[in-house]
């Protein structure tokens, strides 16, 4: 499985801000380049701005085939035309993470003008400092008051982040699949995937470019532990039971174990084998931490309800039955905390059996909910139909 | 899911209660809904009095009808949610034709009255003279029209009568500063000056209440 980085120089369009950003470690990046796309149109007022947070290895790509896979936009069932989150009626926007690399500052990027990129030096990020780079993009924009904030997982969390540290700047928040703070056993799954990552010999120390050969066999561990967890025992069950894929036929000889395999194996791999196609580990490895060290609650003095006293934002927290991950009860928390502080909160948990992953997935329930809270806001906004 | 969860709510006729609950509430008022359903009451209170009215919902069905329709509800249940509610978040809390189905319905009482400034409450009155007759003359639980599930699957484990809920009111505190009795379609019965008639006539009960 040797692989050279395969993660095209692909021209992302891209706005880049020359004063630098300081993140929350201390350390000021001295240029911010925020990578973006958008759908539909902005109204003469600017007030029908709906972001998109994206999840962990995901992109701004939402609704329209990925420059990197061809592969359709992640969210092309949710955002277009007359769907749950229309763009015949608002302006959606979605940027590429802080420390991602679909060409946004991250360790990709070089650390100095025509110089080496930063690989494991890049500075430590937190949600906190993606959001405050998307909060740059937005007044680029000339948008004071987004309409909404969506995005589910890693997503959610920033979902969160906005309407925590820019409580006006945000009319309603739907954070999807999340939690306020980022538990133990994701940490430890998390530490897994990096500890993949490290044993790979063609991990260099990060600095992989040198060679040419990137750490994709760690890479591809991580990204299949991790997509264990997105989904559910019984997504899985359903799926692939147990059934046996046949080996293929130069293998035929070698009787055994290690010819024939699971389907779940064989789906595994692929994930795994496609992953490193499209993300950098150096990347993974920054946004992972960032996720690690997400807890709006310590941000407030352990309060987490503080995080939100005062806020006027409309907000709708949507779980999945079946997510292990980031389970209902971590989002009943966060709407228990907003009945805290006596916000606007509507809070639904979805029946499914398709785990975390649900949020991407075609899950009707889910949309008719997302449709539904977003026409009720926009009539609260007073924004016409 | 949903389909697990016991069932905690007798059917309703909101489109005739809801009118009367709606009646007792100003225009322009913050209310909290609990067991709102799928939110009609909270829809009736903002289009035709611009209420900031929200809810909660224990059947998780309803609510993603509610949500779906763009109304502000969350899951939850009365017995649990409302201890996460600061005081006089509301100026009104209502719970409809949901009290006799609570696990602790004193400790729900004191929380709507502790979250909101008024509390309005309806409840099916056992107190009815065909339960009473059905008792009497049969010796067996009553099955009537609003109390119709047999007494080992009904989730109306406590119920009680118009004069009960005026002595737990006298007990608690609780000011009440209007209550009428109606029939179960919801048309206002004419004994309000009489509680003991009301308890005999009076189907459904309503009040509103509020601290001493």
């Amino acid at each position: 499985m040797d692989q050279t980085d395969t993660l095209a120089e692909i021209d992302h369009s891209h706005v880049t801000f020359p004063e630098g950003l300081t993140l929350d470690c201390g350390v000021t990046l001295p240029e911010l380049t925020v990578a973006y796309r958008t759908y539909g149109t902005l109204n003469a007022e600017r007030t029908n701005a709906i972001l998109i947070c994206h999840a962990l290895t995901l992109d701004q790509y939402v609704a329209e085939p990925s420059p990197v896979t061809g592969k359709p936009g992640w969210w092309d069932s949710v955002v277009g035309p007359g769907l749950p989150i229309d763009t015949d009626r608002f302006f959606v926007l979605c940027a590429n993470v802080l420390g991602g690399c679909m060409g946004s500052t991250g360790p990709r990027s070089p650390r100095t003008e025509g110089g080496e990129p930063w690989g494991i030096d890049f500075p430590p990020v937190t949600i906190r400092d993606m959001v405050r780079a998307q909060k740059r993009l937005t007044e680029h924009l000339g948008i004071t008051r987004l309409f909404a904030v969506i995005g589910g997982s890693m997503g959610g969390m920033q979902v969160l982040e906005w309407a925590a540290t820019y409580p006006d700047a945000v009319f309603a928040a739907v954070p999807v699949a999340a939690a306020s703070y980022h538990s133990a056993q994701n940490i430890a799954f998390h530490e897994v995937g990096r500890q993949a990552i490290f044993a790979d010999p063609d991990w260099q120390g990060g600095q992989y470019w040198r060679t040419g050969r990137i750490p994709a066999r760690g890479l591809a561990v991580a990204r299949m532990c991790a997509h264990i967890t997105y989904l559910s025992e019984q997504a899985l069950t359903r799926k692939f039971g147990r059934r046996i894929q046949a080996a293929p036929k130069a293998a035929e000889e070698a009787i055994g174990l290690f010819g024939d395999m699971f389907e779940v194996q064989s789906y595994l791999r692929h994930q795994g084998s496609t992953f490193v196609n499209r993300f950098d580990a150096n990347s993974y490895l920054t946004i992972t931490r960032a996720m690690d060290y997400f807890d709006i609650a310590a941000e407030h003095e352990g309060d987490l309800a503080a995080a939100f006293r005062g806020t006027r934002t409309r907000f709708c927290i949507v779980s999945f039955s079946s997510d292990w991950l980031f389970p209902t009860e971590e989002s009943r928390a966060v709407a228990r905390a907003l009945n805290g502080v006596a916000a606007n909160v509507s809070f639904v948990e979805i029946a499914t059996d398709k785990g975390h992953d649900a949020f991407l997935l075609d899950e009707p329930d889910f949309h008719r909910t997302l449709a539904g809270f977003l026409s009720g806001c926009a009539e609260h906004a007073g924004l016409a139909e | 899911m949903s389909k697990h969860d016991p069932v905690r709510y007798v059917a309703k006729n909101m489109r005739l209660d809801l009118a009367l609950i709606a009646g007792m509430i100003e225009p322009r008022s913050r209310v909290l809904d609990i067991g709102c359903g799928d939110g009609m009451l909270i829809e009736h209170l903002f289009r035709t009095k611009g209420c900031d009215a929200r809810g909660i919902e224990i059947d998780m069905t309803e609510v993603t009808r509610a949500v779906a329709h763009g109304m502000p509800v969350m899951h939850g249940d009365a017995d649990q949610d409302l201890a996460h509610y600061p005081d006089a978040a509301f100026d009104y809390v209502v719970l409809s034709r949901t009290l006799q189905a609570v696990e602790r319905p004193r400790e729900v009482l004191r929380q709507m009255l502790r979250i909101g400034t008024r509390a309005v409450v309806s409840f099916p009155n056992f107190g009815h003279w065909r339960v009473r007759w059905q008792l009497l003359r049969t010796g067996r639980m009553p099955m009537t029209a609003t109390w119709d599930r047999a007494w080992y699957e009904t989730p109306n484990i406590h119920p009680c009568t118009v004069r009960d809920f005026f002595d737990l009111c006298a007990r608690e505190g609780y000011v009440v500063e209007r209550w009428l009795a109606a029939d179960d379609a919801g048309r206002r019965a004419p004994w309000r000056r009489f509680p003991r008639l009301a308890n005999l006539f009076g189907e459904q009960a309503l009040f509103l209440l509020r601290r001493a």
